[in-house]
């Protein structure tokens, strides 16, 4: 059993906390202490059906003005994968939180109500899912049981995205007709709809292929902690000096000849380590702990790759930045904190190239700032040398996050296009 | 010739991502500590994180938070993993709270100091001036706990505001605070009771015997089977029964109750869980059934 996580958008009303409802209940994620809780919350507020909806409503402000306005996250599992969830709420204004739900997401699903089709919003859902590469779209058509589970109208709508999404270089895009309220195409095929061919939602969910979404070509190795026991006792613990780390890209060989940075010195892996013993590799999500067989002065923040296929050093980055702040703008010459990987430095915000309308994708080459939820393409210079690769080829290494150092916020975060 | 595809079982996906986040920990922090109870999800961060740091020893100490109302056989089982492990043991007592005047005993028959294990906690952090605590909690547990951050942020009164989170990407942790603030660390927030016990029965982990069906004397108290024990007051209209129960969480004696239950093996538990209807904490925890914001009531407060 593997691990699918993917993030939910849709705008208000168009039945997102009814479909993660339905798939957590069908799924047999809510039990029935969480069930009687909604029942009884139903009934006080005069609603006339158990509201699947009040499951994944969690704070109390959000409860009493009945909105989602936070990632939250939920889990259920079926016998062939556990899945986790990303609920994000889909109001322009809570831009930041799809983003923050869609970096880490294999898949995502965008709500569309038949009977309004694609609306602004939605395409707005689509670009930040795929300005994250997001791997696997899926747009899900809901409430069909409004439109007769017409054909004729998911064909219309079907035809209408996909026109807009080939703009977007979306990966995969799958269609489903489903109504979260009945459950058609949810968990199984529906029989209101037999013109449709594929499979139901879930079936979906349970089958995408993702295990090579990762990047296992280029060999990333950030080096996060150094393990050094320095026992009195034990002669081979008193001399062990291990790099430990979460592999974020490429496989890695003991035996394997390595280069380390910001050195450039080579050297071979003469080992990796876990507490279970020895493996022969690692790679994409493991956290092992290497050997090399040369003493090279390593630290946190650098990085291990092969000497053929380096990530750049570079303190000059382009990127695409969403900026997460309510009071601070970014505007050129802001000074932020980045972290990437697991290097820390200092950036300062040379240029500002444009702003996005994240609605149109019209670029206003004017903007002079980004305020919250905006996203723009930046130049940043850092203090420091970052090991960058392009987001596009490798998540792990492309994005960083920007912290403002009077309040310690996150206050953005970035997808590199270029650097030098 | 067939190509490997690299498939991470959740299992090992789960334990990776709770390696790296303790070892960003270690690495950022200069004071962490690791909150240990006894219960089955910090005996499954403790052992992450012997993982984490192998073969060196655990980078930080351990605290207990200690309500003086505890089973004697968590405490039994605390005292023997420390002793195992070589770590350093930090109890914060809920007695010498109240000794000290700091909080006031709650009376009466439905008195519990699970309220009062706040102003412990938060004092205990402060005297040894902690700034990452790692706490077993896990996002499945409760609606509240479902938006909160891996990193989470307390201001200098140790208090939570779920309004004002930090966003948080990728695998990449904000862990800045200025001094008397601390983060609230949680590796296992992606893990579900059911991944715990998986986990636990993979690593063949010791836990304390109270979790295996045994037979105990117990009475009902809305719909709940308390210990009888010394520390839980009980009236005359609760009778005392012998039943086979286990527990699924353990926690202050006046305020968990056990279930009944015939399984004595991780796997018959495994099975019973799988099948049961209800969460854990509706089950066998009276604090949080007071009311449905319970929880987020008491995290904003600082609470666990
Ligand atoms: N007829 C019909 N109504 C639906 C469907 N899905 C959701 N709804 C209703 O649409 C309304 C909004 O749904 P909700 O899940 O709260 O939307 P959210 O704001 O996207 O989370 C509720 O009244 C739902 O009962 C559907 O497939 N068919």
């Amino acid at each position: 059993m593997d691990i699918l996580r993917f993030a939910t958008a849709g705008s208000v009303d168009d039945g997102k906390s009814t479909l993660i409802g339905r798939l957590l209940f069908d799924s047999k994620a809510i039990f029935e202490d969480q069930l009687e809780a909604v029942e009884r919350t139903s009934r006080d507020r005069g609603t006339e059906y158990t509201d699947l909806s009040l499951l994944t409503d969690g704070l109390r402000a959000e409860r009493e003005q009945g909105i989602t306005i936070d990632v939250a996250y939920r889990y259920f599992a079926t016998p062939r994968r556990k899945f986790i969830i990303a609920d994000t709420p889909g109001h322009i204004q809570y831009t930041r939180n799809m983003v923050t739900g869609a970096s880490t997401a294999d898949l995502a699903i965008i709500l569309i109500d038949a009977r309004k089709g694609v609306l602004e919003q939605s395409r707005r859902h689509a670009f930040l899912a795929t300005l994250l590469r997001v791997p696997h779209l899926v747009l899900a058509v809901n409430k069909m049981d409004l439109v007769d589970y017409s054909e004729e109208r998911f064909e219309e709508i079907r035809e209408e995205f996909t026109a807009f999404a080939s703009k977007l270089n979306a990966t995969d895009l799958t269609f489903v007709p489903i109504s979260a309220l009945h459950g058609d195409n949810v968990v199984a095929r529906s029989e209101n709809m037999p013109w449709y061919g594929g499979s139901s939602l879930l079936h979906h969910l349970e089958n995408v292929h993702i295990a090579s979404d990762r990047n296992l070509v280029d060999v990333r190795f950030p080096v996060q902690y150094v393990i050094r026991p320095h026992s009195a006792t034990s002669q081979e613990l008193h001399d062990y000096r291990g790099y430990a780390g979460q592999v974020a890209g490429g496989v890695l060989k003991a035996g394997d000849e390595v280069m380390h940075l910001p050195s450039g010195l080579t050297t071979t892996i003469k080992a990796i380590d876990t507490f279970e013993g020895r493996v022969e590799e690692a790679f994409s999500p493991m956290s092992v702990t290497l050997r090399l067989d040369d003493d090279i002065d390593i630290s946190r923040g650098d990085m291990i790759c092969r000497p053929n296929n380096q990530p750049k050093a570079a303190q000059e980055i382009e990127a695409m930045i969403c900026w997460m702040a309510d009071g601070l703008k970014l505007q050129p010459r802001t000074k932020l904190v980045i972290k990437h990987t697991t290097r820390t430095a200092r950036a300062l915000v040379r240029d500002l190239h444009y702003r996005l309308d994240v609605n149109t994708l019209h670029r206003d080459e004017t903007a002079t700032s980004l305020g919250l939820n905006e996203i723009g393409r930046v130049s940043l210079r850092t203090t420091q040398p970052l090991f960058v690769d392009e987001y596009a080829r490798n998540r792990l290494t492309g994005g960083f996050i920007l912290i403002d150092e009077a309040t310690n916020g996150t206050v953005g975060a970035g997808m590199i296009i270029d650097s030098h | 010739m067939l190509q490997r595809d690299y498939t991470t079982s959740q299992l090992d996906v789960l334990e990776a991502e709770a390696i790296h986040i303790m070892r960003e920990v270690a690495a950022e922090f200069e004071r962490p500590c690791l909150l240990f109870s006894g219960g089955k999800d910090s005996i499954v961060m403790l052992r992450v994180a012997e993982k984490a740091f192998w073969p060196a020893p655990i980078p930080f100490p351990l605290m207990h938070v200690d309500t003086g109302h505890n089973f004697p056989e968590v405490i039994e089982f605390r005292d023997r993993r420390v002793a195992e492990l070589g770590v350093r043991l930090v109890v914060a007592s809920v007695q010498a709270s109240i000794d000290t005047g700091r909080v006031v005993e709650q009376t009466g028959r439905r008195a519990s100091r699970n309220r009062l294990q706040t102003t412990t906690l938060l004092d205990g952090i402060e005297d040894n001036r902690f700034d990452a605590v790692f706490g077993g909690g896990r996002r499945d547990e409760e609606k509240a706990r479902a938006k909160e951050r891996v990193f989470s942020f307390r201001d200098e009164f140790g208090q939570w505001d779920p309004k004002n989170q930090r966003p948080e990407l990728w695998n990449l942790y904000n862990t800045r605070i200025r001094t008397g603030e601390h983060i609230r660390v949680f590796p296992l927030s992606n893990w579900t009771e059911l991944d715990v016990w998986h986990y636990i029965r993979r690593e063949g982990v010791e836990i304390p015997s109270i979790y295996y069906a045994h037979t105990r004397k117990v009475f009902e108290r809305d719909g709940m089977l308390l210990a009888d024990a010394t520390v839980v007051q009980r009236g005359d209209d609760e009778p005392v029964f012998e039943a086979m129960v286990r527990y699924r969480t353990v926690g202050d004696m006046t305020c968990t109750g056990a279930v009944e239950s015939t399984a004595t093996t991780v796997d018959q538990i495994i099975d019973e869980i799988a099948a049961t209807r209800i969460t854990e904490r509706g089950a066998t925890r009276a604090d949080d059934r007071a009311s449905e914001a319970a929880m987020e009531d008491r995290k904003k407060e600082g609470y666990f």
